[in-house]
């Protein structure tokens, strides 16, 4: 092979840098988001696990309810009524975003386009 | 070689005759069964003969007479006599929804707003009018058809006709194609050509609702969000005691709109489009 000495560094820079994400990165996850809870209330509409999980098929079933179906029913928590609505109901608790949802969806590089049109709480600071 | 073609010929002239043949036989066939078509099409025009009839005795008539149905009265001479009320009437739908107050008229959005006679009635607009239509603007704002034009042209039911005959728009789904707005006969829809937020004031905003995105179209939604707290829209709560928008179900013989259209002359904006409207006026 012609060219040995030049090829095989080469190569080997090459495949370094391309890879330089995988190996710079290795064994380290990023510091795990530490989403502030609300202080006031401890019960959410579900379980931890499934807001989670699931928080945007739920904030998804109350959109099509309210405006498709006109099922404005308000649901109760904590002795507490609330309607089924991210602005109305949601940030009741949540008072921050930044706090709150930035902080996971940050993390997992996700952007929901809520917020372009739902107010998003004022934050205090 | 000559009884071949002889052949060919023969074979050719006949499948010819039979292509110019077949058509007329299945235009035959057709013709057969149609007066069967022809019998059903003048069983369904004695319905519609009555619809028209009801509609000649009264504009909420001609409707399914099923369920609720919203509309809206607005009496114009009282806004004639009252021109702040217009004004204090937009203000409030305006500020409620969180509609943006956009310099240029090209980016203008609006939910109710006003306009001339002739632009609102072309149908009803004749020379000569009294000095109160020539001089007055006219309070118009979605009217909630019946048979909304808008939600047919919608490619992804974006907007849809409610239960309670309310014209609702989920801007979720709505990819700003603005079919909605060549279809509505009336302008009711504007479209988002920037972010609203842009022409609100953000620390006066009314934050139970929110605002819309760049690239939607919005209208007048009958206050939908409203309704279901026992409130009247925000139009009709501005004008206040003096009656000079109602708002009911037209689907129900005691409620105060079906009184006023009883009692008074009303029009509806551009009938003869069959859209059905549910907003009437009393000019």
């Amino acid at each position: 092979m012609y060219d040995r000495g030049i090829i095989i560094p080469g190569l080997i820079i090459f495949v370094l840098l391309v890879t330089f994400p995988i190996w710079y990165n290795h064994g380290v996850a990023g510091d795990v988001p530490k989403p502030e809870l609300p202080k006031d209330s401890k019960k959410c509409v579900d379980s931890v696990n499934v807001m989670r999980s699931k928080h945007m098929q739920l904030l998804n079933e109350w959109r099509d309810e309210v405006l498709r179906t006109g099922d404005r029913a308000y649901f109760e928590l904590e002795g507490k009524k609330y309607q089924k609505s991210l602005q109305n109901a949601c940030i009741t608790c949540h008072t921050s975003k930044k706090k709150f949802c930035d902080t996971c969806h940050e993390y997992a590089s996700v952007t929901p386009y809520c917020w372009d049109c739902h107010l998003a709480p004022v934050e205090s600071e | 070689m000559d009884k071949k073609r002889r052949e060919f010929l023969k074979i050719a002239g006949i499948s010819t005759l039979a292509g110019l043949g077949a058509p007329a036989v299945v235009d035959r066939l057709i013709t057969g069964s149609y007066p069967l078509a022809a019998r059903a099409a003048r069983e369904v025009t004695p319905g519609e003969g009555a619809g028209d009839q009801a509609s000649t005795a009264g504009h909420g008539s001609d409707t399914v007479p099923s369920g609720t149905r919203y509309g809206m009265v607005i009496d114009v001479r009282k806004f004639n006599e009252n021109p702040a009320m217009a004004e204090a009437c937009i203000k409030a739908c305006h500020s409620v929804h969180n509609v943006p107050d956009l310099a240029e008229k090209n980016n203008e959005i609006k939910w109710i707003w006003l306009t001339g006679y002739g632009n609102a009635f072309p149908d009803h607009s004749h020379y000569h009018k009294d000095e109160n239509l020539e001089k007055n603007q006219v309070l118009v704002l979605c009217n909630h058809c019946d048979s909304p034009p808008c939600v047919r042209a919608c490619p992804t039911k974006a907007t849809f006709k409610n239960k309670d005959g309310i014209v609702a728009m989920d801007y979720h789904r709505c990819i700003g194609c603005r079919f909605c707005m060549a279809a509505c006969p009336y302008g009711a829809r504007s479209f988002n050509w920037q972010d609203p937020r842009n022409g609100l004031d953000m620390n006066k905003i009314n934050r139970e609702f929110p605002t819309r995105m760049r690239g939607v179209v919005e209208k007048c939604n009958f206050c939908v969000d409203r309704l279901p707290r026992g409130l009247q829209p925000a139009c009709v709560e501005a004008t206040g005691a003096s009656k000079a928008m109602v708002f009911g179900d037209l689907n129900d013989p005691n409620s105060e709109i079906r009184q006023v259209l009883k009692e008074n002359f009303t029009i509806q904006r551009k009938p003869a489009l069959g859209t059905q409207p549910s907003v009437f006026f009393i000019v």
